[in-house]
């Protein structure tokens, strides 16, 4: 199992978004897309998941071109995705949330409770929440729901649209552990982030991209101590 | 709080429902069915509508209305897609009833299947090139569509153009139930089977997996694709489902009131039947029900105050909107805590 993109372009109506992207994503990794606001960090991962159209280029998974293949097929071939804001159901309680990332699964009600009992241990306040709505829950536990939700479907590899977005410090720290764990489960995970500190600490490799185009391709490890990363994306002052 | 909740017909009604085992809740169907049923016989009480006839008035506009807004309410309320053009379906059925009644000597039962069958393939032909559009979009398409029907009937000749289609004939009578212009009893009931039809589909797809399609292609349609949904699919059959059900009602219509012309299906229908789905309640059918009923009925009822109805009709749309912005009785409470909640982050 392998995620490749191969001179990926996509456009905004005129406006390109995305300059040309090729990224590789390995079993078994985690890898971590970092970048500004506008970098298309976003929009990389909505063509992977298929909600965007490319104009040019490949997306190669498992050895097969699926560029065409429309995003709802995309969830059988193993590609699950936790939008961006989190895009919970908020009228329907946690557990039917949970349900509707089965939706496509042909067996799923022999899935089912084995699924759901695998997530709520990842997330044990979900299974508090079971019957309360998805749209009263904290930030953090959207995020959870939407991570947990994506799981449901039994994905080879999950995208993961900056899930530390708009949480407290300590539950960041929550969810990055949590993906750690995931990915010792031996789900492929492709992280999109702006908490560049964090993404670089939990992931094997990361892409770092600038206005459509990957500027930098390098271990995590590497990065996290590369002085004009650390300029750039990390902060040099206070905090390190 | 108290008085908030005493206000809350839908918990109300739905509690009463929920308390209720099996016998009772056919018992409580049964009886409302009985008891609607016989609406035609209350002619001379209060419920009598000066000037038009009432028992015509309760076939046209109340059951049509209940129909169409209930066919409407699968587009709007179920998945969210606004349909600014339903009465297209409606005019379809319509013109299927009229030509073929008038040509080809089948009657209404016979050529029902044919409007509907007609009305689904119009939703489908519109709705593949336009249902990637959303929301203000769609709606601006869907307004289109209405028009282009309208203006087709309006200006060709096998529609007979603004003349219109006279002489449309008559359903057969049932046994000992005859369809009568001066006693439109047995059109009332015939429109509550179709109610009554369609209310059964409608519970029946909820609770299975179109329904869970839908309502995660109202809430998110984004996040619905990434669960697997095939949103294009499961929102050309809502579509498709709604035009159905504008399109049985179009046949009835034409074969009750056995004379139709394009001026009958302007703008102003599918705007005065998506009134009816706002005022009652958006995606609850009970609410849709009783906000079609009103809608269709006030304006009869307050015929005698000849050219102030109109003012009045809208006055009292806007005072309860202003009070009830959900509509009369809105779909369950915890949705709407949600939209709340999400406008104030």
């Amino acid at each position: 199992m392998r995620l490749e993109i191969k001179d990926l372009h996509v456009h905004y109506g005129k406006i390109e978004a995305i300059k040309g992207i090729s990224v590789v994503v390995d079993e078994g990794e985690i890898v971590t897309l970092i970048g500004a606001n506008g970098a298309g960090k976003t929009t990389t991962l909505k063509t992977i998941s298929g909600l965007r159209k490319a104009s040019s280029g490949s997306i190669i998974f498992d050895g097969q071109d699926i560029s065409n293949v429309p995003a709802h097929e995309r969830v059988d071939l193993g590609i699950s995705q936790a939008p961006e804001g989190r895009g919970i159901f908020p009228g329907m309680t946690v557990l039917e949330n949970l349900e509707m990332g089965k939706f496509h699964r042909k067996n799923r009600k022999a899935e089912m409770s084995d699924d759901l009992d695998k997530v709520y241990t990842l997330f044990p306040r979900l299974k508090e929440r079971a019957s309360q709505s998805g749209g009263t829950l904290s930030g953090g536990e959207q995020q959870m729901l939407a991570i947990g939700r994506a799981l449901m479907s039994r994905p080879k590899v999950l995208l993961l649209d900056e899930p530390s977005m708009g949480l407290a410090p300590q539950m960041i720290a929550n969810i990055f552990r949590i993906i750690t764990e995931i990915n010792k489960t031996g789900v492929t995970i492709l992280l999109v982030e702006q908490n560049a500190q964090q993404a670089l600490q939990r992931a094997h490799r990361a892409y770092i991209l600038e206005t459509g185009n990957v500027m930098k391709e390098a271990k995590a490890s590497e990065l996290l101590n590369d002085p004009a990363v650390r300029e750039a994306y990390l902060g040099t002052g206070a905090h390190s | 709080m108290k008085i908030r909740n005493y206000w809350n017909l839908r918990d109300w009604g739905a509690d009463i429902w929920e308390r209720a085992n099996r016998p009772k809740r056919v018992a409580i169907a049964v009886t409302s069915i009985i008891l609607v049923a016989h609406l035609p016989f209350a002619g001379a009480s209060f419920l009598a509508t000066p000037i038009a006839a009432y028992d015509a008035v309760l076939v046209y506009p109340v059951g049509i209305f209940v129909l169409m807004a209930l066919g409407l309410n699968i587009v709007v309320g179920k998945s969210g897609m606004l349909d600014l053009g339903y009465v297209a379906f409606f005019a379809i059925g319509a013109y299927t009833m009229a030509i073929m009644g008038t040509t080809t000597g089948l009657n209404t039962w016979e050529i029902m299947p044919f409007g509907i069958v007609f009305a689904m393939l119009a939703g489908v032909i519109l709705g593949l090139p336009t249902l990637r559009l959303r929301g203000d979009y769609l709606a601006i398409v869907t307004l289109g569509f209405g028009e282009i029907v309208r203006l087709v009937v309006l200006n060709s000749s096998w529609s007979k153009g603004p003349n219109g289609i006279a002489n449309v004939p008559m359903p057969p009578d049932i046994g000992p139930l005859k369809f009568k212009l001066d006693d439109q009893k047995v059109f009332f009931w015939v429109v509550i089977i179709m109610i009554l039809l369609t209310i059964w589909m409608i519970r029946r797809l909820s609770v299975r997996r179109p329904g869970r399609a839908w309502e995660a292609i109202r809430q998110d349609e984004d996040a619905a694709e990434l669960m697997g949904i095939a949103t294009l699919k499961y929102k050309i059959w809502s579509f498709t489902l709604g035009a159905a059900v504008g399109g049985a009602a179009g046949v009835l219509y034409a074969s009750k009131n056995l004379f139709i012309a394009p001026e009958m299906f302007t703008l102003n229908v599918s705007i005065l039947i998506l009134a009816c789905v706002v005022f009652g309640g958006i995606g609850n059918i009970w609410g849709v029900i009783v906000g079609a009923t009103i809608l269709g009925y006030l304006p009869d009822r307050i015929r005698f105050i000849s050219d102030a109805r109109l003012l009045v009709f809208g006055i009292v749309l806007v005072v309860v909107m202003n009070f009830r912005p959900d509509g009369l009785l809105p779909r369950k409470k915890r949705e709407k805590a949600i939209v709340k909640k999400e406008v104030n982050a």
